[in-house]
C-alpha cells in the first residue's frame, strides 16, 4: 500500500503556533503601556498638587496601607468577590444549560426566548427594589441580580455557538455512526465553547458592574460599600482605594477567565 | 455481481421561494460492489445532493436509494463519507479525529489506539498523530480524514469532490494512494469530482449528469486496466475515453 510522507505544512507546524507578534514589538508595547501609567499617575499628582479636590496618589497609597493593616480592605474585597463567584458561576451555569436547550430544541426556544429578550432590555440593577422587597436584605437579592446580569449576558451567546455549530461537523460525526446524544456531548459542545467563553467574559463583566452597583445601594460590608459611607465623611482617599481596588479585581478576574478560556480553545485558527 | 447500491427514480425537489426547484429528476443507477465509479457534471447538477442521499444525510422526495437492498433510512458507519472541507474536529487531534468513528462504536481503548495507529500510518501521519488539524496542510488533513473513514471500515466510502481544494501534486498523489487501497481491498466508491481527467483515471465507470433537472446523461465505462499508472494516462486509450467524457460534461 502506498504509503506517503512529506515535509510538515510549515517549520515547527508540530509545536503549537502562537501568534504573539515580533518581542520587539511586544517590549515596545509594555514599555509604552508603562509609560503611559507613569504619565497618568503623575497628572493626577500634578492636579491634586494645583489645589483640586484630589488626596495625591502618596496619600491613597497610605490609606490602602491603614486599609490593608486593619483587614477593611480584604474583608470588603472577599465579600464582593464572593458574591461576584457566586452569582457569576450560578449565572453562567443557568446560561449554558439554558442556552444550549434552546439551541438544540425548538420548544425550549420558544418557551425561553420571550423571557430572555425581555429581560435583556432591563438593567438587571433596575430589578434590585423589587428583588429586595422580595428576598429580603441579606445575600440573596444581590447575588441573584449578580446572577441575572451574568445569566443573561451569556445565555444568548450560549444559543449562538450551539446554533452555528458547523453543519458539516454534525454530518460527519452522523457518518460515523454518533447518535444525538454522542453529537451533543462530542460535537456540538465542544463547537461551542469559544462562544460560551465570550459569553461569559462578557457576562463577569457586567457581574462586577451589577455588584458594585448593587452594594452601594445596600449592603453592610464589601468594596461599594465602603465608598458608599466614605462618600458621608468626604473621605476621598477611601473611595480611591475602592476604585482602584475594583479596577484591579475586575481586571485580574477578566485576565484569568482569558487564561482559562485561551487554554481550552486552543484549537481555534488564529483568525 | 451483486448490486451494492441501487438507485431508483430518485428525485430531490428544493422548495425555493414559491416555486420548487429540481436538483435530481428521476435518476436511477445501479452500481455493483467493489465498483469504483465517479460522479461528474456541470456545477449544480446535483451530485453532491445525490451523494448526501446515499449517504443517508439527505432524502429524497420520491423514489428510492437502496443499499444492500434496504433503502437508506438515515447516516450509517457502513457508509463512510469523506467531504470536500475535510470536517475534521479541530479541537481534537489527528488520532482523536481517527478514532472518533471507533469511540462511538464502543471499540476499547487498546485496539481503537491500535486501529487508529494503523490507519495514520496508512495515510502516512504518523509523525502528526498529536497534532491538532489547524497545524495540517490540506492534504494531510484530507489523509486525516480519509484515515478517520477507513477507521471504521465502511463498505462503502461515499467522497464529494475530496481533492477539489488541493494542488495538483498533491491531488495525484492521493489518488495514487487511494487507488492503491482500493486494489487492496476493493470497497465500492463513488466519488464526485469535476475534474474529467480524475473522474476517468480513477473509475471503472464514469457517470456523467446533465443540469436544470440533475439527471443522469451519460455513462461511460472505463475498460483500462488497473493498477492505473502513469503510462495508462499517458495512453491514447485514456485521451479517448477523457474526450468522450469532456464531450458530455461540457457539450451537453
Ligand atoms: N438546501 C437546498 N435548498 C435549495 N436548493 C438547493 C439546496 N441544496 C442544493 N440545492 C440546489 O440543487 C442543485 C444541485 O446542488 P448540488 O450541491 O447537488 O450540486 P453539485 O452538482 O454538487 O454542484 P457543485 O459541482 O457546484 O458542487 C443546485 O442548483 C443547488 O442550488
Ligand atoms: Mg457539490
Amino acid at each position: 500500500m502506498a504509503v506517503l510522507t512529506d515535509a510538515p505544512a510549515r517549520p515547527g507546524a508540530q509545536a503549537p503556533v502562537r501568534h504573539t507578534g515580533r518581542p520587539d514589538r511586544r517590549r515596545t508595547l509594555l514599555l509604552l503601556n508603562l509609560v503611559s501609567i507613569a504619565a497618568g499617575i503623575g497628572l493626577w499628582w500634578g492636579l491634586a498638587r494645583a489645589g483640586l479636590q484630589f488626596p495625591t496618589p502618596a496619600e491613597v497609597a497610605a490609606q490602602a496601607w491603614t486599609m490593608a493593616g486593619d483587614g477593611t480592605l480584604l474583608d470588603d474585597a472577599t465579600a464582593s468577590l464572593g458574591r461576584v463567584l457566586a452569582g457569576f458561576l450560578l449565572g453562567s451555569a443557568a446560561a449554558v444549560v439554558v442556552g444550549f436547550l434552546m439551541g438544540w430544541y425548538t420548544v425550549a426556544r420558544g418557551l425561553f426566548e420571550p423571557w430572555i429578550q425581555f429581560f435583556r432590555t432591563i438593567p438587571p440593577l433596575a430589578m434590585l427594589p423589587l428583588v429586595l422587597v422580595l428576598l429580603g436584605i441579606d445575600e440573596t437579592p444581590k447575588i441573584f441580580v449578580i446572577f441575572l446580569a451574568a445569566f443573561l449576558a451569556c445565555v444568548i451567546s450560549t444559543y449562538q455557538g450551539v446554533v452555528s455549530v458547523e453543519r458539516t461537523l454534525i454530518a460527519a460525526a452522523q457518518v460515523l455512526g454518533a447518535k444525538d446524544g454522542t453529537i451533543f456531548a462530542r460535537v456540538v459542545v465542544p463547537a461551542s465553547t469559544p462562544f460560551i467563553l465570550v459569553g461569559m467574559r462578557v457576562g463577569l463583566g457586567s457581574a462586577w458592574a451589577t455588584l458594585v452597583a448593587a452594594e452601594l445601594l445596600a449592603a453592610q460590608e464589601g468594596l461599594g460599600h465602603r465608598m458608599q459611607s466614605a462618600q458621608l465623611y468626604y473621605d476621598l482617599p477611601t473611595i480611591f482605594v475602592g476604585i482602584i481596588s475594583i479596577g484591579v479585581l475586575g481586571l485580574l478576574m477578566d485576565r484569568l477567565l482569558q487564561l482559562a478560556g485561551s487554554r481550552v480553545t486552543r484549537w481555534q485558527e488564529q483568525r | 455481481m451483486t448490486t451494492k447500491i441501487s438507485v431508483r427514480e430518485v428525485s430531490r425537489v428544493f422548495p425555493v421561494g414559491r416555486q420548487d426547484f429540481t436538483a435530481l429528476d428521476r435518476v436511477s443507477l445501479d452500481i455493483a460492489d467493489n465498483e469504483f465509479v465517479t460522479l461528474v457534471g456541470p456545477s449544480g447538477c446535483g451530485k453532491s445532493t445525490l451523494l448526501n442521499i446515499l449517504a443517508g444525510l439527505d432524502h429524497p422526495t420520491a423514489g428510492t436509494a437502496l443499499v444492500d437492498g434496504r433503502p437508506v433510512s438515515g447516516p450509517g458507519p457502513e457508509r463512510g463519507v469523506i467531504f470536500q472541507q475535510y470536517a475534521l474536529f479541530p479541537w481534537l487531534t489527528v488520532r482523536q479525529n481517527v478514532e472518533f468513528g471507533l469511540r462511538t462504536a464502543g471499540v476499547g481503548r487498546r485496539e481503537r489506539r491500535e486501529t487508529a495507529e494503523h490507519f495514520i500510518r496508512l495515510v502516512g501521519l504518523e509523525q502528526f498523530a498529536d497534532a491538532l488539524p489547524k497545524t495540517l496542510s490540506g492534504g494531510m488533513k484530507q489523509r486525516c480524514a480519509i484515515a478517520r473513514a477507513y477507521a471504521v471500515d465502511p463498505s462503502i466510502l461515499l467522497m464529494d469532490e475530496p481533492f477539489g481544494a488541493l494542488d495538483a501534486l498533491t491531488r495525484v498523489r492521493l489518488q495514487e494512494q487511494l487507488l492503491a487501497t482500493w486494489n487492496a481491498d476493493r470497497r465500492t466508491v463513488v466519488f464526485v469530482t469535476h475534474d474529467v481527467d480524475e473522474a476517468v483515471y480513477l473509475a471503472n465507470r464514469v457517470i456523467v449528469m446533465a443540469a436544470r433537472p440533475g439527471r443522469v446523461f451519460e455513462v461511460v465505462d472505463v475498460d483500462l486496466p488497473y493498477p492505473r499508472t502513469e503510462k495508462i494516462r499517458l495512453s491514447p486509450e485514456f485521451a479517448a475515453l477523457r474526450n468522450r467524457v469532456w464531450q458530455a460534461v461540457y457539450h451537453q
